[in-house]
């Protein structure tokens, strides 16, 4: 199982000037089991802070996570994540890093490492078994990461912006492995993008988030049917449901800016 | 295009920065300093510009290193300078490492070791020379000590810096894979931190030296500084010359052992 319920979450900062940066503001949603729920809003909204909250990184300042019902307090293997950066472990080698999760729970050597061949494999870097994290490009760190993840057999995977750093067309070809992945494995995702495109395609359910303080002010459920080919985003459907998100988002990015200044 | 042209573009290329020479080039252009210095040595020297009864031509410095060596003299003084910076280096080391590394990662240590820390680090060894001497004498212990308490309050901080900078994501990457607090410290801030230990030694190694002379030539009766010294007091300028140039040599081959050490041990953390 892997359902998530996020219950009236509050997140706020102190600042130097007394008065408390809201960054989230009595948000909640539920994400049900299996689903590839996608969360798109404007940078700084407090998007990758939720998902921090949910990963159990960081402690909200009211409100509840759960997981299957049992409340989030600190970070647990059933809840992997993927980060920005791809976070490697540079000393280890590929396959190394997929086995770290399992390694850890003292699974034995010969499982792990045929296990961790399985996801290694199933992200196309099979001939980079021994390669170190210097001598990956980011897209192929990502996949690394990705492959690190899901060895370890979460309930839910939290995506924090995971291919924001790539060149778009490695995003694309990023988005195509993760999707194909995710029809076989059929995993609770939860995917933090600023990329409307990105979100239509990848995502079951889009959360539309406004400027700081966060807060969840459309959902949309995108019901394009799997496997989704990458020329969907050429679709009239998919066209209009971009408009529409575009259209909340526009208002929210000029909010977000002119707080910012 | 004309050797004219070719000229300029070559040299336009030499001019600019952080643009790449051919090995040839760089390989010449440091023999050709080395080799104008030991050039101006000799003109100095033999040219008679200098009394050699201060500045000895090469020849002489050959024949003194010849002469030691030969004798027996300067492998033991060289013995003697080498066992005491290795003894005070790895006890400080292998303190320094593990407390540092908790420094820059546990509040706590970091609170309680810091203002001791801080104010030693700023205290020079040499004004504890005196003391030192008074306690301990002037055998092989007090130069280790002097060693000890050189490099160790430099290399807590630095290895404490370390321990710091390991990035955060790395923690929370291996939190939400399950790690647990021991683990975090076993499997993830240790091995993270073993480039900058290695960097972290070679740096101090080179302060090590510079503490050994200091305390052999204050008082000894062995060592290179001791060796130096004993030489100053002869008039012969030769010797300082050898003592100099070996420790120079002593201090260029430990530097290359870390280097091989960390480009062998760690293939992972070369940059590219």
């Amino acid at each position: 199982m892997g359902t998530v319920t996020v219950e009236g979450i509050d997140l706020r900062f102190p600042t130097s000037s007394g008065a408390d940066v809201i960054a989230l503001n009595n948000l909640s949603m539920t994400i049900p089991d299996k689903q590839f729920a996608v969360i798109v809003g404007p940078s700084g909204c407090g998007k990758s802070s939720l998902l921090d909250i949910i990963a159990g990184l960081k402690d909200p300042s009211g409100g509840v996570c759960r997981l299957d019902g049992k409340p989030i307090s600190c970070p647990g293997r059933e809840r992997g994540m993927v980060f920005q950066n791809y976070s490697l472990f540079p000393w280890l080698t590929v396959l190394k890093n997929v086995e770290f999760g399992l390694s850890l729970q003292g699974m034995p050597q010969k499982q792990t490492t045929e296990r961790a061949r399985h996801y290694v494999n199933a992200v196309g870097l099979s001939s980079f078994e021994n390669a170190y994290a210097n001598q990956l490009s980011g897209g192929m760190k990502q996949r690394v990461a990705i492959a690190r993840s899901l060895a370890n057999n979460p309930e839910v995977l939290l995506m924090d912006e995971p291919f924001g750093a790539l060149d778009s067309q490695t995003r694309v070809v990023m988005q195509q492995l993760l999707l194909g992945i995710w029809e076989k494995e059929h995993k609770t995702v939860l995917f933090v993008t600023h990329d409307i495109d990105e979100a239509l395609y990848l995502g079951e359910k889009v959360y539309v988030m406004s400027a700081r303080p966060g807060r969840i002010i459309d959902t949309i459920p995108v019901n394009f049917p799997h496997p989704r080919s990458y020329e969907l985003s050429t679709e009239p459907a998919f066209v209009e449901l971009k408009r529409r998100i575009q259209h909340s988002l526009h208002a929210e990015v000029h909010k977000a800016l002119s707080t910012a200044a | 295009m004309t050797p004219a042209v070719a000229m300029t573009s070559s040299l336009d290329r030499i001019l600019t920065p952080r643009r790449e020479i051919s090995a040839a080039l760089g390989n010449g252009a440091g023999i050709a300093v080395a080799g104008a210095i030991v050039l101006g040595w000799c003109i100095a020297t033999y040219g008679g510009l200098v009394d050699t009864t201060f500045c000895p031509p090469p020849h002489q410095v050959v024949a003194a290193f010849w002469k030691t060596l030969m004798d027996g003299s300067l492998l033991k003084n060289a013995w003697s300078s080498l066992v005491v910076i290795n003894v005070g280096f790895v006890l400080s080391s292998i303190i320094a490492i593990p407390l540092g590394i908790m420094m820059g990662s546990f509040r706590i240590v970091q609170a309680a070791l810091e203002p001791v820390v801080n104010f030693m680090r700023y205290l020079p060894v040499t004004s504890m020379l005196p003391l030192l001497i008074l306690w301990i004498g002037i055998g092989i212990e007090e130069k280790i000590a002097v060693i000890f308490l050189g490099t160790f309050f430099q290399q807590i901080v630095m290895f404490s810096d370390v321990s710091a900078q390991v990035p955060k994501e790395l923690f929370n990457a291996a939190y939400t894979l399950g790690a647990k607090k021991r683990q975090i410290v076993f499997r993830v801030l240790l091995p993270a931190t073993l480039p900058g230990v290695i960097d972290t030694l070679r740096v101090t190694m080179g302060w090590a030296w510079t503490y050994l002379v200091v305390a052999e030539l204050v008082a000894s009766s062995s060592g290179l500084g001791y060796m130096s010294m004993q030489a100053m007091r002869g008039l012969h300028a030769d010797l300082i010359f050898v003592a100099i140039l070996v420790i120079g040599f002593l201090g260029l081959v430990t530097d290359q052992i870390f280097k091989w050490i960390k480009l062998v041990a760690l293939p992972w953390a070369r940059q590219r």
